[in-house]
């Protein structure tokens, strides 16, 4: 099938066949750029030739407000960033703040975190692959994923009454301590939602039509994806295998036992769309067994609230901490200067440095090919553009 | 029906209209039906409930979606082509209408019983395609370019396959004639052409003998291959998922149809809903019997009431034609969409070739048989 774009690309290539180059403008109001991303791409007929992307129209200028707010008070703009991990921003942003104060938190609150992050992450990748399956026509599949979601936001709602945007993880501990029978919930959710996942294995990712078009589709090499800087499944699709949360363990994820999950190019070339795909298809496992082992040595009872400071006034300092959010490695760089506010708060998000690898790897594809690559990186515009 | 028209209001011009626009008012019914159908099928399939408000389960909500639609601010675009973007809708609908003259839904109805009608058939639903290139090209918008572009590629293309199906049920029957075909396959399923055509010889309506024998059964997998290519073709000429490439949605927001709205939109979405019915149809027809029931026998014979076998005939046309749109509804809400690439390979290097390897068999052995 590539052989037919190989023969129309020679032809354009050598003159034999005229053709002329076409702007067109794709977003910020594109069903499939995500939300308020805008494209201009140069189309050769169908094919891309460049992509300019332009990004900040919903900037917010959140590090610039972190500056004027007290270090609690950043912890609610961290959830806007990223809104579909929520709950990996702000303990991302709990442990900068920890890290600069030297807190340790009670056991209890390490456990919930986890947990929570675990089955955010399971929400976002749900959201992910839904999303990447109506990008390239599948829409029941995201209903499928967006009913198991709901679940997990249920049991989010239940411990904190929100269902989105979390203000949940708190610097030294938690907001609320877990609603009672969470436990119980949580075990449910992972008992309801494994066959989903084979559900969605059947109906869309070995579906032939859907291995057609994503295999060998934006292939994104390992080299590239390093010099980019690109992090998380887009990283791991290219078979590099690094994992936060293995490679610089932060809280507790050193206890249990998991596996990194890494593209193996089984259906195409190493590095393309399905890769990027099945790697999340394969963590969201990889969070079930998290939690299962993180509720089996759940402590029972415990004080949440013990660790949070009065006043949180931390040393003159910088510290940079990352955590492995769904998207990627989300950095926080934080200096201090002894006052009530942050000096200055850098955010490095996954989702802005996996985006700039997009011209380099979908140049010479369709149309068709670029909204897929698109919809495989996985970005929320939330993040990029802060 | 001519006649029994004749019969209540006299031979003249208000029968003729009444007569034509029979189809007229079975594709609107059809519609809400189908739009009904559409929402509630992929609710289903979808974990779903789909429509709940509008009357009991929903059921009105298609009525309530035309209402809308009529309400709706009717928008030129300032830098279309007017008289092309205001013709484009019409042309889409008329060639659909126009397609259906010829459908014969029972043995005593078909709009125009033309010795050529699957001829017809091809010719006038291929002005669909001139419709949609109108609609992109006069929208004056890149996406509705593409679209159309896309859109008349597409139907070009599979044109081929489709008619060279229709050549090779030609070549069995000996008939263009939608009736002869349909009155070839009476008598129980095993007579239907996929199950291999009649097992005995048929007389036509045009009179010529149909030899046929239960050797025939050796052209089983040959006509369940054809079917499934036809289906294919049909799928694609439609636009429909997975060959919707068109109007992809996350690609180009809805291809030709982007810049209208209101009415002009309705009609659009009412051609393409049409067209999935005249597909169903001419499956159902070519493949399945047609109106033949699939017993062989009427209940109207044994009550000796021959308008009730009219009517059954219609039902049964109507429910195989239904059933291949749900089959259309299913697909949509199970398969991704294919590239633009892919979608001509399918096209000029599996089932051209295919279709016309199985011609070449199928000639051969009438001719030996």
């Amino acid at each position: 099938m590539t052989e037919n774009l190989d023969v129309l690309r020679q032809g354009i290539a050598s003159g034999r066949l005229k053709t002329d180059e076409l702007v067109l403008n794709m977003g910020p109001q594109h069903p499939s750029t995500h939300g308020v991303l805008r494209l201009e791409l140069v189309l050769d007929g169908e094919i891309v030739v460049k992509i300019i992307p332009s990004m900040g129209y919903l900037h917010r200028c959140f590090e610039k407000h972190a500056e004027a707010m007290t270090y609690p008070q950043v912890v609610p703009y961290t959830d806007r960033m990223d809104y579909l991990a929520a709950m990996n921003n702000n303990h991302g942003y709990a442990l900068a703040v920890e890290r600069l104060l030297g807190i340790e938190v009670p056991e209890r609150v390490e456990y919930i975190r986890v947990i929570m992050a675990e089955l955010q992450r399971i929400a976002s990748h749900l959201v992910a692959i839904g999303t990447f399956g109506m990008d390239v026509g599948a829409f029941t599949p995201f209903l499928y994923c967006f009913r198991d979601r709901e679940y997990i936001l249920d049991i989010f709602e239940r411990t904190c009454g929100a269902r989105l945007l979390y203000n949940y993880i708190w610097v030294g501990g938690l907001s609320h301590d877990v609603h009672d029978g969470f436990e119980r919930d949580v075990a449910d959710f992972i008992r309801k939602f494994r066959p989903t996942v084979t559900e969605v294995n059947n109906l869309l990712n070995y579906n032939k039509i859907f291995i057609e078009r994503t295999a060998h589709v934006g292939v994104l090499p390992a080299d590239v994806a390093v010099s980019y800087g690109c992090s998380g499944p887009m990283l791991r699709g290219s078979g590099v295998d690094w994992d936060l949360r293995r490679d610089d363990p932060y809280s507790i994820y050193d206890r249990f036992d998991w596996n990194v999950i890494v593209g193996d190019g089984a259906a195409g070339t190493l590095g393309d769309c399905w890769d990027r795909h099945m790697v999340r298809v394969g963590e969201m496992e990889e969070s079930c067994r998290i939690i299962e082992q993180a509720l089996e040595s759940f402590p029972a009872a415990g004080d949440i609230a013990e660790a949070i400071p009065k006043r949180i006034r931390p040393p003159k300092g910088e510290i940079y901490t990352r955590v492995e959010n769904p998207r990627g490695e989300l950095g926080y760089y934080l200096i201090s200067d002894g006052s009530a506010n942050p000096f200055r708060l850098k955010v490095r998000g996954p989702s802005f440095v996996n985006l700039s690898v997009i011209d380099e790897i979908s140049r010479g594809h369709l149309i068709a090919d670029l909204v897929a690559i698109l919809g495989s990186i996985d970005i929320v515009l939330g993040e990029v553009d802060r | 029906m001519e006649s029994l028209l004749q019969s209540f209001f006299g031979d003249n011009i208000l029968t003729l209209l009444l007569y034509c626009s029979l189809p007229l008012v079975f594709l609107l019914l059809y519609a809400l039906l189908a739009i009904l159908g559409e929402v509630k099928v992929s609710a289903w399939m979808q974990d779903r409930l789909g429509p709940m408000r509008t009357g009991p389960y929903g059921i009105i909500q298609p009525i309530a979606d035309v209402l809308k639609l009529l309400q709706k601010e009717d928008i030129t675009p300032a830098n279309a082509d007017k008289f092309l973007f205001n013709l484009a809708p019409y042309l889409s609908f008329m060639s659909a209408y126009a397609a259906l003259a010829v459908i014969p839904f029972s043995s005593q109805y078909v709009g125009a019983d033309l010795n050529l009608g699957l001829f017809y058939l091809l010719a006038i639903s291929s002005l669909n395609v001139a419709a949609i290139m109108m609609a992109g090209w006069a929208s004056n918008n890149k996406y509705s370019l593409y679209g159309s572009m896309r859109a008349v590629a597409q139907i070009v293309s599979y044109e081929v396959p489709a008619a060279m199906v229709l050549v090779i049920v030609v070549m069995f029957i000996g008939s263009l004639n939608l009736q002869d075909i349909i009155i070839a396959q009476s008598g129980p399923f095993w007579n239907w052409i996929v199950f291999g055509g009649p097992k005995q010889d048929v007389m036509l309506a045009s009179g010529h003998t149909l030899d046929a024998s239960w050797t025939n059964l050796i052209f089983f997998p040959l006509f369940l291959g054809t079917f499934v290519m036809y289906y294919i073709s049909g799928l694609a000429e439609t636009n429909r998922t997975p060959f919707d490439i068109p109007e992809a949605e996350s690609e180009l927001v809805s291809g030709y149809h982007t810049e209208y709205s209101g009415m002009k939109f309705a009609m659009f979405f009412m051609s393409e809903y049409a067209n999935m019915f005249i597909v169903s149809a001419v499956t159902a027809i070519l493949f399945f019997g047609g109106w033949n029931s699939p017993f062989g026998v009427y209940l109207g014979d044994a009550f000796d009431a021959p308008w009730l076998v009219a009517v059954e005939q219609f039902g049964w046309l109507v429910l195989k034609g239904l059933f291949f749109v749900f089959m259309m509804i299913w697909i949509r809400w199970t398969l991704p969409r294919l590239r633009v690439d892919q979608l001509m390979y399918m096209c000029w290097k599996v089932l051209i070739p295919f279709s016309f390897g199985v011609a070449l068999l199928v000639g051969f052995l009438v001719v030996i048989l």
